[in-house]
């Protein structure tokens, strides 16, 4: 079962694992988690005190689920693949970057390039996040509760893009075959980015989205997609104002 | 008879060169900029400017074939569990599978195993074909992030984080949409046929302070294992080194203008960055400064072509060299034998640099099937094996002949220069000389 849906009564039935920062290294903590084999039984930790450390729970590659009890800084989660990562506080910079796989549960905030060049799983952020949010994604999904900065999804090829507030300037610029869904206010599009037909297919796609994160009392239809209007795909000399 | 005032002859600008007078022509005609492939054509103060001074009666040398002359090189001890040594001290350069075919890449993992080197992946990802034929390899983790998974960052030997490179320091790279075939478009989660442009700053830093956060992150997810690599193009390079030590490098890789791209603009590759003779010695002279020199190696790339210039790269206190153009040249780049094919194409061999239009006669840097069956990558890889093999004799001759039993121990005072700029660059005396421009407050 994710950690982001257990009680604490079942989290302390599962025996999770407690890792406690103020008394042993990032590098244990790490080294353990990348020693986890497909049979372990050790599917449950908790990451006590990180206080803003970079780099916790990076690298993982077990279908375990990981409570982080606090705020981290740069790059947690790192290249998850197939984890169930829960920070119960806000995150640094590049949260989840290069995710393959897995989940990725911000209960705060997170700061600039969250989901960066993600490629598979899910990051949800219960908060806002900062600027350029899910630049160059691909494959990831992210779902962010409440608003997005400037520069989100830049560059992004592929994946989805889900956000319940309002976005920041130049949303979507240069974008590829990302999907952008925003429910709120865009301040800007970006080069290249346009309003799109939300058609059938995109409200069920963006239903299974808000479902899998959590999203309860909003409907698929307040949302806008944009994507790419694909002109710069191919270099013409008559575009160059746009690059 | 009438008299005729004696006729000048015609005089063409040097400033207005045919060149020149070419590319005006063809922007007009066009209204784009030119791409191509290689680093800077421009004559530069380079390696040619140095001589050795060989032995003497102060000097004495060792016997050629047979004192030993020691050239292997360890890359990675500053931190890493398992750093990378090699036995020779010249790698390959980090191309990507996409610039080039799935043939040459191999050839180019073969060429270096044979000589016990490592070679290097690209803005690409790693292929299986690459892994799999070479005993060391780089991993290059790039701003695009094309193919980049932690997989095959614990599967490499050391992981390259690239700021910049020499040919186009600042610029990102450029694949046109006739490369992206459908193994590349899969590789780089693109669609086919685009025009790709990879981005040119990393999506989750910038500065040097982040550079320490990202390289912690990477050391963490590979359990400090490998080495880890900052390639920079040659901008700042006295700066850059500095930077990239105190972000925790353990290898830095300075790649001068004549570095070779896949693709950008010609005015970019032509007119930023600096020549590789000028971006030794501030390199050095940073890790010197911070008692770093042979604790973070440095590696210089950017027109090395033979054995003196590794000699003289290592003489200015680098640990090893990075060769890319050279290396496709020994697999068959530009061979004479395609010469009606490049003229074809409007060309000639040797001078035939249109590597983003995916056509090149010799197989190497296209994604044609038809032509990347003309690498054969055994006998590539052996040719590239037998040129690094010679580079390294002809570096041992040289370095015996200075009285040194390792390529290490060569050192700036074996050298002189033959032009001011070279000595003020290299920091050598002018030969016939006690001057090094520069120095002393001359």
């Amino acid at each position: 079962m994710p950690a982001t849906t257990m009680s604490k009564a079942e989290r302390d039935q599962s025996h999770a694992r407690v890792f406690d920062l103020s008394q042993q290294s990032l590098r244990e903590l790490n080294q353990a988690l990348h020693k986890l084999t497909s049979g372990s039984n050790e599917t449950a930790w908790e990451v006590l005190n990180p206080k803003g450390s970079h780099s916790v729970a990076v690298g993982v590659d077990q279908l375990v689920s990981i409570d982080v009890r606090g705020s981290v800084g740069y790059y947690c989660a790192g290249m998850n693949d197939g984890a169930a990562i829960t920070v119960h506080g806000s995150a640094g910079p590049g949260v989840g970057e290069n995710m393959m796989s897995g989940s990725i549960v911000i209960k705060g905030d997170a700061s600039q390039y969250a989901g960066a060049t993600g490629r598979g799983g899910l990051l949800v952020i219960e908060g806002n996040a900062s600027s350029r949010c899910g630049i160059s994604m691909k494959g990831i999904d992210i779902v962010v509760h409440g608003n997005i900065g400037h520069m989100s999804a830049f560059m992004a090829q592929s994946g989805n893009l889900v956000v319940l507030g309002d976005a920041g300037d130049a949303l979507g610029d240069s974008i590829y075959e990302a999907r952008l869904f925003v429910r709120g206010k865009v301040e800007s599009l970006g080069a290249d980015c346009i309003a799109k037909e939300m058609r059938p297919e995109h409200i069920e796609l963006l239903q299974g989205l808000l479902d899998k994160a959590g999203v309860t009392g909003v409907k698929a239809s307040e949302f806008k997609r944009y994507g790419s209007a694909r002109k710069l795909y191919n270099f013409n000399i008559d575009n160059a104002d746009a690059y | 008879m009438t008299y005729r005032n004696p006729p000048t002859t015609p005089r063409k600008s040097a400033t207005f060169d045919d060149y020149t007078l070419s590319e005006i022509r063809r922007a007009a005609a066009t209204g784009i900029y030119d791409i191509r492939g290689a680093g800077a054509k421009r004559k530069l103060p380079h390696f040619d400017d140095l001589l050795f001074l060989g032995a003497s009666i102060s000097r004495y040398p060792l016997e050629g074939y047979r004192e030993r002359c020691d050239t292997s090189v360890v890359l990675g001890s500053r931190h890493a569990k398992k750093p990378i040594e090699l036995k020779i001290p010249i790698t390959i350069a980090g191309m990507s599978f996409g610039s080039l075919s799935g043939p040459a890449k191999e050839a180019l993992g073969r060429g270096a195993t044979l000589s016990g080197t490592s070679t290097t992946t690209g803005d690409g990802g790693m292929t299986e074909e690459e892994r799999g034929h070479s005993k060391q390899l780089v991993y290059q983790y790039l701003p695009s992030r094309y193919g980049m998974n932690p997989r095959d960052l614990r599967r490499a030997d050391a992981i390259e984080v690239v700021v910049g490179q020499g040919a186009k320091p600042g610029g990102g790279g450029m694949l046109l949409g006739q490369k992206i075939s459908d193994r590349v478009a899969e590789m780089r989660t693109l669609p086919k046929g685009i025009d790709q442009r990879s981005a040119s700053r990393h999506p989750d830093w910038t500065g040097p302070d982040d550079l320490e956060i990202k390289i912690l992150e990477l050391r963490e997810i590979t359990d400090w294992e490998k080495p880890i690599y900052v390639k920079v193009g040659g901008a700042r390079p006295y700066y850059d080194t500095a930077l990239a030590v105190k972000a925790g490098a353990d290898v830095v890789v300075v790649d001068g203008m004549q570095g070779g791209t896949a693709a950008t603009q010609e005015v970019f590759i032509e007119n930023v960055g600096q020549p590789t003779l000028a971006c030794i010695r501030p390199a050095v002279q940073a890790l010197q400064d911070l008692g770093m020199h042979r604790k973070v190696q440095l590696i210089v790339s950017g027109g090395i072509r033979n054995g003196a210039d590794v000699a003289k790269a290592l003489a200015l206190g680098v640990d090893a060299v990075s060769i890319g153009t050279a290396a496709l040249v020994a697999l068959g780049d530009n061979d004479p034998r395609w010469e009606a094919e490049y003229n074809a194409l409007g060309t000639t061999a040797g001078a035939y640099d249109d590597w983003h239009e995916g056509r090149d006669p010799a197989g190497i840097t296209t994604q044609d099937p038809e032509l990347m069956k003309r690498v054969d990558p055994i006998a590539a890889g052996r040719r590239l094996a037998n040129y690094l093999k010679v580079m390294t004799l002809e570096a041992q001759t040289i370095a015996r002949a200075c009285g040194k039993n390792s390529l290490h121990n060569l050192e700036p005072e074996d050298l002189v220069a033959l032009s001011i700029e070279a000595a003020a660059m290299a920091g050598v005396p002018l030969a016939g000389t006690n001057w090094i421009p520069g120095r002393n407050g001359f």
